[in-house]
């Protein structure tokens, strides 16, 4: 980790002037927990370390017109915590509690759970956030993808977006709160996570010089029955496989509206609106869910090795609604 | 006189307990000192700059920038211009510097420039590998195969097998501290090989040309966090440590970061195998052939021996080794044993399968082909079948269940030659009655404090407290070094002879007090007594205020009548398999496993359970990922290279097989025997809960999912793997 | 590991032949090297009038003295030298010089002494660096030690200081909790903040609640027996693990 200088200013508006026009200026330090590993490997490099945990604006958790802010500083520990997420919410709390390890909880801030980095191992070894040869080739297409991306992987960007607040959010239809030199403005999570096309574009469609002030959720979603549903490997901290949030609006026993959206399967949260509009006018059943799986994953354009990903998508849909809809089914869970 | 013999059962007052180990306070209250953990005064942190290739012959070295950085004390070149590095990673430049950051700093600043040479680093598909790079190493043929697969009456199971590359993922990583004072070197190593470290420094010094006589070495491992088989020498780190400390005249630590940890400190061959075997219809086994291949990193030599234990009369046996360019091979708990068991065991459940043959019983059928440890097999399978229930819950394959979980039982057996090190111990009896015990081996986290602590006292009629073992230290009477589950039987021995020595030498003093001879006397209970006449007796204080002002001491070596070698295990697993998304968790291990005379029950327990749970780690979560294109591993780090975690491993239960017929063949050896099985155990049961083989481990969901026909096998899932 | 950041772009050209005979890497620590270059050999262009000059003028690691005296310097603006900081570790005020790049384990090991906390994947993902801050289990690997000012910081050597035994680290020794015991002080300390924080500890949900501790010798068995031990016996006392 190379050296750095380090402010922890006390406004946000303190925090703008101390980012630079690049991004190798300055970084945002939340709870470090994607940062400092990314510094130590050498794979992004700062001269600054900004802490915006001294910001007090960006602590709070807000009922908002009935909607939901939360700051950027806020951990997951304190969103968890939270009985108004945990009730109305929960699409939200599932993407946190999935994250199995109680040190990242209460690290990790709400900003820096949207804006850390893709965990693609070519560029987490150095090669780079497209993992490209000197010829333009694409060392993921032909090496080990197996934990790459089964969906909008046409272009350079093979990786997977990391969050699981990204899909969760967007099937919230949540916003993101966003400052800069020019104030403050809000990004839809579409807006907000893009699938970078060239060298020097990145996967958030955030300046050198914003900071992520606060996620938020429209009162509309309130009474959404939302959740969220992934596939891992381990039962503790492990990088999920898969992952779906699904927010439904019911009317009486049957979907008047809902919203699917993948995580981990494509270089931004990916959502499945085929899959949605087959849930409209259903009651939500084994069948039905299963059917909004299958509708999910048309059109998955897999890898070389991670062709398992698209039946594990397919299933995480079909989970995720049931979930959502309170309905039980069969996972393997083993014993304690 | 005491006698050397182990006392029997009804006179064991600790041996076979359940003890809890004595430096357990130190460890769970964190105040145990590991040699991670050595500050030293002025002490200087080094850090090597490791290879960007994985072959290539270095053309030059600049350092220049490096060492005239703030901070930087020192540059030492541990491959020079001019030579090969064989591996990506592999250590060329190692410097100093006052603090750890500028010591990494000045490390990433080294410059080298390289020529390429060809390299391999996969290993799973032999085919595309070229004869470059494979040496073909057995070709063992009994009996004749060929002909013993062409009889009319028996069944054919054909498959594939294998496991991958994986390492040791010590949490202590490799590395060291050395200190120089004038002409003395100290080193805080992390090691399984103590007293035999000292000669490592001398010939690895020597060839830099620093002269050093053994005697001038200390060597002190107090603590030690984590080895299974990979830590036995000093390694290119320790030669440049001490290169560094001497050049500096300051203390340099000098430990491996993780990713160097999982890219040099450590591989465990590969195995994989296509394989043939054959019974006849009642389940007496007729034939193999098997053709394996594996890699052993740069050098390939020996092979593993295929079939595992359930030899028929007709084997063609055919092994080459893969030479690649992955970082070298290190022995690794049990080296060679899981492999073979996967492989094997595997192979055998696909037969079993094929004649409808519960594999207990296909297993029981032919364990006189075990040889000696067929009994010990007999008597451990209904063992383990009570603790696991299997007769009960076993299914014909693929009747796992109707919904989409489906649950599957499978077993494996084992073996193991275990022994004792040659070790030397020294046992002190003060005239205040206090007691030390002496001896130059290490504590790897088995128990062998313990181990030494309750023989000691045992031999002596003492409370464990009674007594304080020092070891981890080259100043006491030198050790083997801790491998292939030889500690236990090293130590116990020589320091059970060493103890009676000791404590015959305080019985001749004390004799005549008790008007009786030495060989009347005996140590029991805190006593020295006259045997038959326990009302003549005097206490263990009083006895040793005899001795006026000079302690006793006794001493010992490992001896061959108070040992053997040679133990079986039976394990079953039950496993739950979500046919929708490949996962596989564990439900219930069970482990029987013997070692002879177990001096301590609750550490060797914690072997077995421990080998349990690292096999769950490697048959479901493990794997060395290296890619082709770059020569590199994509996975050095515990974030992708997974370890079993608290909630993976389920329900374990171990049963230690003890009394008659297992005590009396004396001490053996526990911490490889028990790692063998769980990969062939947790495959088995995968295949009997879904109904097919999944042919490799670990068992991820798309290796499952694609045995299952659910998705296409990836490129390469079986062959061409990177 | 260090590697060469300056191995060069023969390195990346190389790549492109890896998928002939006689392939050849590319370097693990150039992820993008016209960035890299851009940073280092061009210098920085377009940098915000705030910052530029800051950002030129200073020479990352070209002095070791302390700059700004602290928290008090021009715009809060600290290091990259070493600076003062004040740490309060299991009661007691510590002040350190170091850089702002040091974490917090690094301090507590490197600079204190306070061997407790290991360093093992150093990257968030082990559990064996854990301790508390403000009652709270954290991977200190990850913790700058300037950001963990003004916070109660335990470590393992401070849940019982007198020299006696924790009842957590009682019931790991118990019941056999450990082997090598590297991993164990972290696991100590994600267990008694486990215990501290839940109402009603189960078995079931021990491999969530300590997901992010790992063990290489494999002693989750003993683990599990001694967390719900020390739970029952620290709740039935009405008092803290």
């Amino acid at each position: 980790m190379d050296a750095f200088e380090y402010a922890s200013p006390a406004t946000v508006k303190e925090a703008l002037a101390l980012l630079g026009a690049n991004f190798q200026d300055a970084s945002v330090y939340g709870g470090g927990t994607d940062l400092l590993s990314l510094l130590k490997d050498n794979v992004e490099d700062t001269k600054r370390l900004v802490n915006i945990k001294k910001i007090g604006a960006l602590h709070a958790i807000q009922n908002e017109r009935g909607g939901l802010r939360i700051g950027a500083a806020v951990t997951l520990e304190q969103v968890l915590s939270a009985s108004d997420v945990r009730e109305h919410f929960r699409a939200i709390t599932d993407a946190a509690e999935h994250i199995s390890s109680p040190q990242i909880h209460n690290m990790a801030t709400v900003g820096g759970w949207i804006c850390q980095r893709p965990r693609c191992w070519y560029y987490r070894n150095g090669f780079g956030l497209f993992a490209l040869d000197k010829n333009g080739n694409s060392l993921v297409t032909n090496g080990d993808n197996r934990y790459h991306a089964i969906f909008g992987n046409s272009g350079l960007a093979k990786f997977i977006s990391p969050s699981s607040l990204g899909p969760a959010l967007l099937a919230l239809d949540g916003r993101i709160h966003i400052e800069g030199p020019n104030g403050p403005r809000e990004a839809t999570v579409e807006e907000f996570f893009v699938i970078p096309q060239k060298e020097g574009e990145r996967e958030h469609a955030l300046g050198p010089q914003e900071i992520v002030t606060a996620i938020s959720i429209p009162a509309a979603s309130r009474e959404a029955k939302s959740a969220m549903y992934e596939i891992r490997q381990k039962e503790g901290m492990d990088w999920p496989l898969t992952s779906a949030a699904v927010a439904l609006r019911m009317r009486g026993n049957t979907v008047e509206s809902a919203k699917i959206v993948l995580g981990h399967v494509a270089p931004k949260p990916w959502p499945a609106d085929d899959a949605a509009k087959s849930l409209e006018g259903q009651t939500i059943t084994e069948e039905t869910a299963a059917k909004a799986g299958d509708a999910a994953v048309q059109g998955a354009t897999p890898l070389s090795r991670n062709g398992y990903k698209v039946q594990l998508a397919r299933v995480t849909v079909k989970r995720a609604i049931l979930t959502a809809a309170g309905l039980p089914f069969t996972e393997a869970k083993g014993a304690a | 006189m005491a006698d050397y013999h182990w006392p029997p059962a009804n006179h064991r007052e600790l041996i076979g307990k359940r003890i809890k180990r004595i430096d357990g306070p130190q460890k769970s209250s964190g105040r145990a000192k590991y040699s991670f953990d050595i500050n030293r005064p002025g002490m200087l942190w080094g850090k090597m700059a490791g290879s960007a290739y994985a072959h290539a012959k270095i053309t030059k070295i600049d350092t220049s920038a490096a060492e005239a950085m703030p901070g930087v004390k020192g540059v030492v070149t541990i491959v020079p211009e001019g030579q090969e590095v064989f591996w990506a990673g592999q250590e060329i430049v190692a410097v100093a510097a006052d603090t750890e950051e500028r010591a990494e700093a000045a490390a990433d600043a080294i410059k080298i420039e390289y020529q390429p040479l060809p390299y391999l680093v996969t290993n799973a598909d032999m085919q595309s590998a070229g004869a470059q790079f494979t040496k073909q190493l057995a070709n063992r043929v009994v009996g004749d195969p060929d002909q013993a697969f062409q009889q009319s009456d028996i069944v054919i199971s054909e498959g594939h097998y294998g496991l991958p590359v994986i390492t040791h993922c010590c949490l202590e990583s490799h590395g060291q501290v050395t200190e120089w004072n004038g002409d003395n070197l100290t080193v805080w190593e992390s090691t399984q090989n103590v007293s035999g470290m000292a000669g490592e420094y001398v010939q690895g010094l020597g060839e830099q040309g620093i002269t050093v006589p053994a005697n001038n070495i200390r060597v002190i491992t107090q603590y030690m966090g984590g080895g299974f088989g990979s830590k036995f020498a000093a390694d290119t780190w320790g030669i440049a440590c001490a290169q560094l400390s001497k050049k500096t005249g300051r203390p340099v630590k000098m430990m491996l970061e993780r990713d160097h940890e999982q890219t040099t400190a450590g591989c465990r061959p590969s195995l994989y195998a296509h394989v043939k075997v054959a019974a006849k219809r009642d389940g007496t086994l007729v034939a193999w052939d098997s053709d394996a291949w594996g890699t052993q990193g740069p050098n390939a030599e020996g092979s593993p021996r295929l079939p595992y234990i359930l030899e028929p009369p007709n084997v063609r046996a055919k092994y080459t080794g893969v030479l690649n360019n992955i970082g070298p091979a290190r022995a690794w708990r049990a080296p060679n044993h899981p492999q073979m068991a996967l492989v094997s065991n595997g192979a055998m459940e696909d037969l079993a399968a094929k004649l409808n043959m519960d594999p207990m019983d296909f297993f029981l059928k032919n364990i006189d082909l075990a040889g000696n440890h067929a009994k010990i097999y007999r008597d451990e399978f209904p063992i383990a079948a009570r603790l696991m229930d299997w007769k009960a819950k076993w299914h014909p394959r693929g009747q796992g269940g109707s919904g989409p979980v489906k649950r599957g039982l499978g077993l494996s057996i084992h073996t193991w030659g275990g022994r004792g090190n040659q070790s030397n111990c020294q046992v002190v009896i003060h005239p205040d009655g206090s007691v030390e015990t002496n001896i130059g081996s290490q504590d790897l986290g088995t128990g062998t404090r313990t181990v030494i602590n309750i023989v000691t006292a045992e031999t002596l009629g003492l409370p464990l407290n009674a007594v304080k073992v020092n070891l981890g230290d080259n100043r006491y009477p030198p050790a083997g070094a801790s491998g292939g589950s030889t500690t236990v039987s090293g130590v116990s021995t020589s320091t059970r002879r060493a103890a009676t020595n000791a404590l015959n030498e305080l019985l001749a003093k004390v004799a005549p007090s008790l008007g009786a001879t030495a060989d009347q006397l005996d140590a029991w209970n805190g006593k020295i007594l006259v045997k038959g006449n326990p009302s003549k007796s005097i206490s263990w204080k009083q006895a040793c205020a005899k001795l006026g002002a000079s302690p006793v001491t006794g001493m010992g070596r490992t001896t061959n009548d108070l040992m053997s070698s040679g133990v079986g295990g039976v394990q079953m697993s039950e496993v739950e398999v979500d046919t929708e998304t490949g996962i596989v968790r564990m439900i219930k291990h069970v482990a029987v496993q013997d070692c002879g005379l177990i001096i301590d029950l609750k550490t060797a327990e914690s072997q077995v359970y421990g080998a349990c749970i690292m096999g769950v780690g490697y048959s479901l979560y493990e794997e060395k990922i290296m890619d082709q294109q770059i020569g590199r591993c994509l996975n050095p780090n515990m974030e992708f290279y997974k370890l079993a975690g608290l909630g993976d491993i389920g329900e374990i239960v171990v049963h230690m097989m003890t009394g008659p017929g297992y005590d009396e063949r004396g001490t053996i050896g526990l911490g490889e025997p028990p790692v063998v099985s769980p990969g062939a155990a947790i495959s088995n049961a995968v295949a009997n809960a879904i109904g097919v083989r999944v042919p490799e481990l670990p068992l991820s969901p798309d290796r499952v999912l694609a045995a299952l026909g659910k998705v296409p096998p990836a490129g390469g899932m079986t062959g061409g793997m990177a | 590991m260090a590697s060469n950041k300056e191995k060069d772009d023969a390195l990346r050209r190389d790549v492109s032949k890896t998928r002939d005979a006689a392939p050849e890497p590319a370097d693990k620590k150039l992820p993008d090297l016209s960035r890299r270059r851009f940073i280092k050999g061009a210098g920085i262009a377009g940098v915000a009038a705030s910052a530029s000059a800051l950002l030129t003028e200073r020479v990352l690691g070209s002095t070791s003295q302390p700059q700004n005296g602290g928290m008090g310097g021009n715009d809060g603006i600290l290091g990259p030298g070493e600076v003062p900081v004040t740490l309060n570790i299991n009661g007691k005020m510590r002040k350190l010089n170091i850089e702002p790049r040091v974490t917090l384990l690094d301090a507590l090991r490197n600079h204190l002494d306070l061997t407790g906390a290991k360093k093992v994947c150093d990257r968030a993902t082990c559990g064996a660096c854990t301790v508390h801050l403000d009652g709270r289990a954290v991977y200190s690997c990850t913790v700058l030690a300037i950001d963990a000012q003004g916070r109660e910081i335990t470590t393992i050597e401070g849940l019982e200081p007198s020299g006696g035994l924790h009842p957590m680290s009682q019931a790991f020794w118990d019941n056999d909790a450990q082997q090598c015991g590297f991993c164990t002080p972290g696991f100590v300390m994600a267990c008694t903040a486990y215990v501290e924080h839940t109402a009603h500890p189960t078995r079931e949900g021990l491999g969530h609640a300590l997901g992010g501790n790992l063990c290489r010798c494999g002693t989750y068995m003993g683990i599990k027996d001694a967390v719900l031990e020390a739970a029952r016996a620290t709740k039935m006392k009405g008092g803290r693990a």
